[in-house]
């Protein structure tokens, strides 16, 4: 008889996820952030080029229609801030092609939250108060908040902010990983996300929360540029034990300069032959007619369940029925 | 040959790396949220034997490499090469030194052991697990002695050395197993 109807997690992990939700409910109700829902498939969906997406047809003749599970829900979240619901947050469930592995699962689930006239500050020590909740038995050390400057340079000597091939060249192979200066070349966030996932990454956090903050401009996403230093931009990483557990932005809230990145994502996708996608027009459209100034961040919730159970080592041990077998 | 995409490279695939022939043994999905996704990968080399991680841009591919391992019949050791033979076909191989390594240490003609092949010609040999070999040298043991005791070395027909009971004497057949180099048991006739 066939074993794989049984659930990938133990009970134990079902119940722990039950309470994960009652606690993060708990804190946002105390602090009247409103939980909305939006659609998991939409018209459009992220652009962002190192993300695959699922589509599927919707037929209501004579209507028939490509629709996309969400990446994400922050394009829907953010026209709910336009139109003026306040602060926000969801719990759901968000989809990314060929994504599978230890620490991934092509449907996950995010909890993500935006905060009407929070800056980037605000949002951390929110996140720090949450995960004080969260992990209260687990006697971690206080939050940690670094710059990304300065914790690549704790952990490579290099400087992320200026790109310096030779140096970056002489590091990979000093520090066995000489596949990198064929892999990477000249390319300058390729490097980041190489050396970063591979020397810096596994290190964050060993005792407790890791906030990295002020990441490099060339990986701002839908981050403010920072206002003291045209080099980095408003965008914040959790990492804990060496896990990437949310990731926030001071956010971006210029219709034309979201536009612009839209535009640049495309292109990029035009030219590595990726499954085309449309700028999302709603979004823009939102945007223009005003998103408030906000802060928001996404969070990984099988991640911190992982991490919360002290000894999953997949993710697979805190999900009823991962990919392989849903 | 096939070509591999890094989303198929599974523990134990053979391929082609640096033009060597290699096995995965383990394939780690490394991806930030925002950002370029790899594949941090551990490949053994099955020429070196030794143990290498590579990073490869997501969706990158390698060649396969046709690896295969043959269960042969050892033959005979003509001091240079040694001598195996596939049983249903007949066919032989030979393979030297360097190829057979320290199963040498454990081959006994006629006895069955594993030859891996690359492109139809040996790159490594492996015993079997588990190896029957005669005494042929050890100091002679104290009466009564029970297996408790630290044992002293043995010395094989196959140039072997293990540790054995302090009762094993010489003349004796004895189990070993061939992946730790350690004494199982006495063999009875």
């Amino acid at each position: 008889m066939q074993a794989d109807w049984q659930p990938s997690c133990s009970v134990a992990a079902l119940q722990r996820r039950a309470r994960l939700l009652q606690d993060i409910r708990a804190f946002f109700h105390a602090r009247a952030v409103l939980e909305v829902e939006t659609p998991l498939l939409g018209h459009c969906t992220g652009t962002d080029p190192q993300l695959a997406f699922f589509s599927t047809n919707y037929h209501s003749p004579p209507l028939r229609q490509t629709l996309y599970l969400q990446t994400s829900p922050e394009f829907a979240m953010k026209r709910l801030l336009a139109a003026g619901s306040g602060s926000i947050y969801q719990i759901g469930k968000a989809f990314r092609n060929g994504e599978a592995g230890r620490f991934h699962n092509p449907e996950f689930t995010l909890l993500e939250w935006y905060r009407v006239g929070f800056t980037l500050d605000d949002l951390m020590a929110e996140v720090a108060d949450l995960f004080a909740v969260l992990f209260a038995d687990q006697g971690l050390q206080p939050p940690q908040r670094h710059s990304y400057q300065a914790v690549f340079r704790a952990h490579t000597g290099l400087d992320a902010l200026q790109f310096n091939s030779a140096d970056y060249c002489a590091y990979a192979v000093a520090n066995g990983l000489p596949e990198a200066v064929a892999l990477c070349g000249e390319d300058h966030v390729l490097w980041l996300d190489m050396l970063f996932s591979h020397k810096v990454q596994p290190f964050l956090g060993a005792q407790g929360l890791c906030m990295v903050y002020a990441y490099p401009a060339c990986q701002s996403s839908l981050a403010r540029p920072s206002p003291d230093n045209p080099l980095t931009v408003e965008r914040v990483e959790l990492f804990m034990r060496g896990v990437e557990l949310g990731n926030g932005y001071y956010e971006l809230t210029d219709a034309d300069e979201q536009a612009r990145r839209f535009n640049k994502e495309i292109q990029q996708r035009q030219e590595q032959n990726l499954p085309a996608v449309i700028e999302d027009s709603r979004l823009l459209a939102a945007l223009a007619a005003g998103l408030p100034d906000c802060a928001g961040i996404a969070m990984g919730l099988d991640r911190v369940l992982l991490l919360l159970s002290g000894t999953a080592t997949a993710l697979s041990e805190t999900l009823s029925f991962a990919v392989d077998r849903a | 040959m096939a070509v591999y995409s890094t989303n198929e490279f599974k523990a134990g695939l053979k391929i082609m790396l640096d033009n060597d022939p290699c096995a995965i043994i383990e394939n780690e999905f490394v991806k930030p949220g925002k950002g370029q996704a790899f594949n941090r990968v551990r490949i053994r080399n099955l020429k070196t034997g030794r143990v290498i991680e590579r990073t490869f841009k997501s969706g990158e591919s390698l060649e396969g490499a046709d690896v295969v391992d043959v269960e042969m019949q050892y033959l005979y050791n003509d001091g240079e090469y040694r001598h195996f033979m596939v049983q249903d076909t007949f066919e032989q191989y030979q393979a030297d030194a360097k190829i057979v390594g320290d199963a040498g240490l454990w081959l006994k003609d006629q006895d069955f052991c594993f030859v891996t092949l690359w492109n139809d010609a040996p790159l490594a040999v492996t015993p079997s697990n588990f190896v029957e070999l005669e005494i042929v040298e050890t100091d002679p043991g104290v009466r009564g002695d029970t297996s408790g005791g630290g044992g002293k070395p043995a010395k094989l027909t196959t140039g072997a050395v293990v540790r054995v009971p302090l009762f094993v004497q010489i003349g004796e057949v004895i189990k070993v197993d061939t992946r730790t180099g350690e004494y199982i048991s006495r063999v009875k006739d």
